[in-house]
């Protein structure tokens, strides 16, 4: 899954990617004609809305090309770098840009294009800039609290606004061919010889209708993990496809023995994990499940991966998006993390039979379907011991401060 | 001098396939404030090192472009921009060196009001965290709250103020 960077693309190599990128960005904006202030400026005033244009197309191009990744599990949306939103910073900022807008005739991006074209004026535009940046930082104490206020979290728009992520994305582009089609006329009144004269009507139509067509097809893509959560937890789904269990018992035998033919899998959230580890365990949260770096120890064929969670609900739910993304050899520990706890540690009677038996593992001692005298002494004589050396492991476990592979590395942004 | 440029909304295609790359590849958008503020910081650091020590906003960005070298990305990424805007003079043959202005200023007035346009940019970009680039056509495309915000808030003053300017241009 993209993006490459955190974890496939070394820093090295990400600067030439920075260089590349960046040629491509100037040479589209130079050709685009943002080079030229005069030509900026005239979105403002009606004689030529090129920046409209092609600032609202790049942007539903991009927004269209992301959800359209993430409908297909291409793209890990979760791994994009959102901006976060400083409420009144980011209208204050904006306020002040849009001055900077009608009066310099640029922005940032723009004039470093038509300084290298040779635009005197772009050359003024970029030095402001730079003095802008230095008054900032020479009076920050000032501005250091309303720069900071009210940070409401990297939020997204359609959440914001409590509609689906598609009807954002088809109202987005809905507004975006309304304005192409209002402002043509526009210019058109204002300037007859303004850049939309030489615009042929047949393509620019079916462009229109071309991007319409991906708006109304954005409606029904939600986020690949949004549907992979929808379709699993179809109780219709959870019937039809089982996942094998394995009893409290038969996993506090293994962990004792220390099987390295196990590999604990532990759901919970990393606070509560680190209260509470099993010994051996990797800290895999539900939604961790899609990242990379975990797809080594999920992906190892040789160990049976044993998913414990809260609940067993949880638990089955994590093991049919691991299997879904083509992981194999995966068990849920029945009934849940607190029964094993219950049962082992605390040895007070189990919550009982797993609901689903399917695991085969072979293991007389614990497959208790018909259980017999015998057998109970059995378990209980081996959860006395077992408490004992479990609750030790674990205790290990928490000391050696359980390695949660959290990820650390996380996109930095900022403009 | 040529003056013919590209379809606005061919342009505006390619230049959102060139941020979905890069959104695609980095994980995160274009900028170009970012590698002003940058330039600012290494520069005041190298003249000042003690002052830029004292003051919190140096330290703090001296800080994140050492450990985080991606803030570099930006620097490097504008420097692509000088050399593709370069290359894009050179096919349309557009390089010269030239000011322009509305039909009703002098040539150093457009310089003057370029400079304080660059000024309030370059400061407004802190506040928001980014620029149209960083903030606004990057956060439109990622749908963040903040970016869309920030960029109605750009164009919306450039509106409601572009009567009050408008000797500047027309």
């Amino acid at each position: 899954m993209f993006p490459l960077v955190p974890n496939l693309i070394s820093e090295e190599l990400n600067l030439i990617v920075a260089l590349l990128i960046g040629i491509a960005f100037g040479f589209v904006l130079e050709q685009a004609g943002f080079s030229s202030s005069k030509k900026l400026a005239g979105v403002f005033y009606g004689y030529d809305f090129t920046v409209l244009r092609v600032f609202f197309t790049a942007g539903v191009t991009a927004m269209s090309g992301i959800i359209i990744l993430g409908y297909l599990g291409w793209l890990d949306t979760d791994f994009i770098y959102i901006n976060p939103t400083y409420l009144e910073a980011a209208i204050l900022g904006g306020v002040i840009m849009g001055f900077g807008f009608i009066i310099g005739g640029y922005c940032p991006g723009t004039s470093i294009a038509g300084m290298a074209i040779g635009k005197i004026d772009a050359m003024f535009f970029v030095g402001g800039g730079l003095i802008g940046v230095f008054l900032y930082a020479e009076m920050y104490p000032l501005f250091e609290g309303i720069t900071n206020a009210s940070f409401l979290g990297n939020i997204r728009i359609f959440n914001s606004i409590g509609i689906s992520q598609g009807l954002f994305g088809f109202l987005l582009i809905a507004m975006a061919v309304g304005a192409f089609v209002m402002t043509t006329m526009i210019e058109k009144k204002v300037d007859p010889e303004g850049p939309a004269k030489t615009f042929n009507a047949l393509y620019h139509r079916l462009a229109g209708i071309g991007i319409l067509a991906v708006g109304v097809a954005l409606l029904f893509m939600p986020d690949y993990k949004e549907r992979l959560f929808t379709e699993i937890s179809n109780p219709e789904f959870l019937q039809t496809h089982s996942v094998k269990e394995m009893t409290a018992d038969e996993l506090t035998f293994r962990m004792i023995d220390r099987d390295p033919k196990i590999a604990v899998i532990d759901l919970r959230p990393a606070q509560e994990y680190s209260v509470m580890p099993l010994p051996g365990s990797t800290n895999i949260e539900t939604k961790q499940i899609f990242q990379k770096e975990f797809s080594e120890v999920l992906g190892n064929r040789h160990k049976k991966k044993i998913f414990v969670a809260n609940t067993e609900t949880e638990a089955r739910t994590a093991a049919l998006i691991a299997q879904r993304l083509g992981y194999e050899n995966i068990s849920i520990l029945c009934n849940g993390l607190p029964n094993l706890i219950h049962s082992i540690i605390e040895l007070k009677p189990d919550a009982g039979q797993c609901t689903f038996n399917t695991a085969g593992t072979g293991n007389g001692q614990v497959k208790s379907l018909r259980i017999d005298e015998r057998q109970i002494k059995d378990t209980e004589r081996f959860r006395v011991k077992a408490s004992v050396s479990l609750a030790l492991m674990m205790k290990e476990a928490k000391n050696s401060g359980a390695k949660s592979t959290k990820l650390v590395k996380k996109i930095a942004g900022g403009c | 001098m040529k003056t013919t440029y590209m379809n606005p909304y061919l342009a505006g295609f390619l230049l959102g396939l060139v941020l979905l790359a890069t959104i695609v590849i980095t994980g995160r958008g274009l900028g170009a404030s970012g590698a002003l503020k940058s330039a600012v910081v290494a520069t005041v650091s190298g003249i000042a090192p003690q002052h830029a020590h004292e003051s919190k906003f140096y330290s703090e960005n001296l800080k994140s472009l050492h450990d985080n070298p991606l803030k570099a990305w930006l620097v490097f990424e504008v420097l692509g921009v000088i050399i593709g805007g370069f290359f894009s003079g050179i096919v349309s043959d557009r390089l010269t060196f030239t000011t322009e202005r509305g039909p009703r200023i002098t040539n150093s007035m457009r310089l003057g009001f370029a400079l304080i346009g660059g000024l309030l940019f370059g400061m407004g970009a802190q506040f928001a965290r980014g620029c149209t680039s960083g903030a606004a056509l990057s956060g439109m495309a990622v749908l963040s709250t903040g970016g869309i915000i920030t960029m109605m808030a750009i164009f919306g003053t450039g509106y409601a103020v572009a009567y009050f300017f408008r000797r500047l241009w027309i």
